[in-house]
């Protein structure tokens, strides 16, 4: 399995909070939490552009390996501070969401099949 | 394994340090040696309790236990005196005992209870049960790891070890309405808890991940509710109440991609119409109750062997 790191080095993503570090599993891509919680698998890396805290906890519960931030978003502070005290990674990226996921996909990233 | 060791000499190391008094009930119930036997099953029903101790003014005279009213029951002495049926070997500990001591004890005669006496005084000071000794194991790993890793001080063998036919753990969470910057601290607490207790992943991810979405939607649709985790052996139950607006359509609220969000809880990223469909996909049994202008009640239960646990 891909392993977060490769991903961080490859996509050239700033690393903001978490080790980063950690087996992927697979990509899922939403900014519809919900939506998130239904169909995100253990070790996905998510990518979304939303910025608030309940994505600290939706990455969390749903034990995810990781948030792609798009477009260049940046974390609220208090994102960012439970973040840092969750351990969950949040990497940013000044990339659109079409365009990281193509490039995951190249990387060998698939969506998680049904 | 290094972890494994670390969290087995962590519990050994709590349960001496930690002394019977710390743990035990002190807002117990007695009875007197005077009492009708048939009185007792009343005392005994309404605490919810399988056992209490005889005192007659300040001492310590006896012990009574429901096989004991059983058996009075069954040879037709429900009107003879407490007195004369109770145990009046009582086995105690003293209060400044290590738990461990209780714990051996339990082990040795497979009490339900023991009364605990002062060793000054020689009076009854409290009561300890199995259930007083895994609450004080759990508050204490708690304040002695908030920090660390959860992996860590999983105390799966809390419930290998200590297990009784009753044990049944109530964790309650108070939540604020409309205040998203708290949302999901429910969940995530619960999530650390169930993981201490020492419960699958699989389990926990479901319990937690259905949990989350009623909270947020306490968050997003009500003032204030709450969520109440009744944790057993077989089976973790939720019940979530809240005294917000109530659901007009309850079919209709669960139905895929149905929401009345407003705008503020769709820009944080809520309004799929999700989380009703979500927590009865991911829980084994679902109740939705409500009454519009009163509240909402939910329950879910999530059994240790279902079949849905690769969710
Ligand atoms: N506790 C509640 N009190 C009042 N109405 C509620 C409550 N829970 C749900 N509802 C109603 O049921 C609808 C559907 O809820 P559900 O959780 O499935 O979706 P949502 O909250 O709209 O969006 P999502 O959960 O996907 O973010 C809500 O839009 C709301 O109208
Ligand atoms: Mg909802």
């Amino acid at each position: 399995m891909i392993n977060m790191k490769e991903i961080v080095t490859e996509l050239g993503l700033k690393v903001v909070s978490g080790e980063a570090d950690g087996p992927v599993s697979g990509g899922y891509s939403s900014d519809l939490l919900s939506d998130v919680i239904a169909y995100a698998q253990k070790d996905n890396v998510w990518i979304t552009l939303q910025t608030h805290i309940n994505i600290v906890a939706v990455a969390n519960l749903k034990e995810l390996s990781g948030i792609i931030l798009v477009n260049g978003r940046q974390p609220e502070d208090a994102t960012l501070k439970k973040a840092i005290q969750e351990n969950i990674s949040i990497m940013i990226s000044n990339m659109s969401t079409f365009e990281i996921i193509g490039r995951l996909y190249s990387l060998g990233i698939r969506g998680n099949n049904k | 394994m290094n972890n494994l060791i670390h969290e087995t000499s962590k519990i050994q190391e709590i349960t001496y340090e930690l002394k019977i008094q710390d743990v035990m009930d002190t807002e117990y119930q007695t009875v007197n040696s005077g009492m009708a036997v048939g009185s007792l099953r009343e005392v005994l029903r309404k605490k919810r309790i399988l056992g209490v101790p005889v005192v007659d003014g300040t001492d310590l005279v006896g012990i009574v236990s429901i096989e004991d009213f059983i058996k009075c029951m069954e040879n037709g002495k429900l009107g003879e005196t407490v007195g004369t049926m109770m145990t009046m070997d009582v086995k105690t500990l003293f209060a400044d005992e290590p738990l461990i001591t209780a714990v051996n004890k339990f082990e040795e005669y497979g009490f339900s209870r023991f009364p605990v006496i002062s060793r000054q005084t020689g009076k009854l000071v409290g009561i300890i049960t199995k259930i007083d000794i895994i609450k004080g194991i759990l508050k204490k790993l708690e304040t002695a790891y908030q920090h660390e890793e959860e992996r860590r001080y999983r105390a799966s063998h809390i419930f290998n070890d200590i297990v009784a036919d009753d044990i049944s753990i109530d964790l309650k969470y108070f939540i604020e309405g409309k205040n998203f910057d708290k949302a999901g601290e429910a969940s995530t607490g619960l999530k650390k808890t169930l993981n201490r207790l020492g419960f699958p992943p699989d389990i926990v991810r479901r319990v937690t991940i259905s949990t989350y979405e009623a909270e947020i939607n306490i968050v997003s649709y009500t003032d204030k509710g709450e969520i109440h985790a009744f944790i057993d052996s077989n089976q973790i139950r939720i019940v979530v109440t809240d005294t917000g607006p109530g659901i007009l359509d309850i079919e209709k609220a669960m139905l895929p991609g149905f929401s009345t969000a407003p705008g503020w809880v769709r820009e944080l990223g809520f309004g799929a119409g999700m989380g009703l469909p979500n927590i009865k996909k991911f829980t084994d049994k679902m109740t939705l109750e409500s009454v519009v202008g009163e509240g909402t009640r939910l329950e879910t239960v999530v059994f240790l062997d279902s079949n849905k646990n690769k969710l």
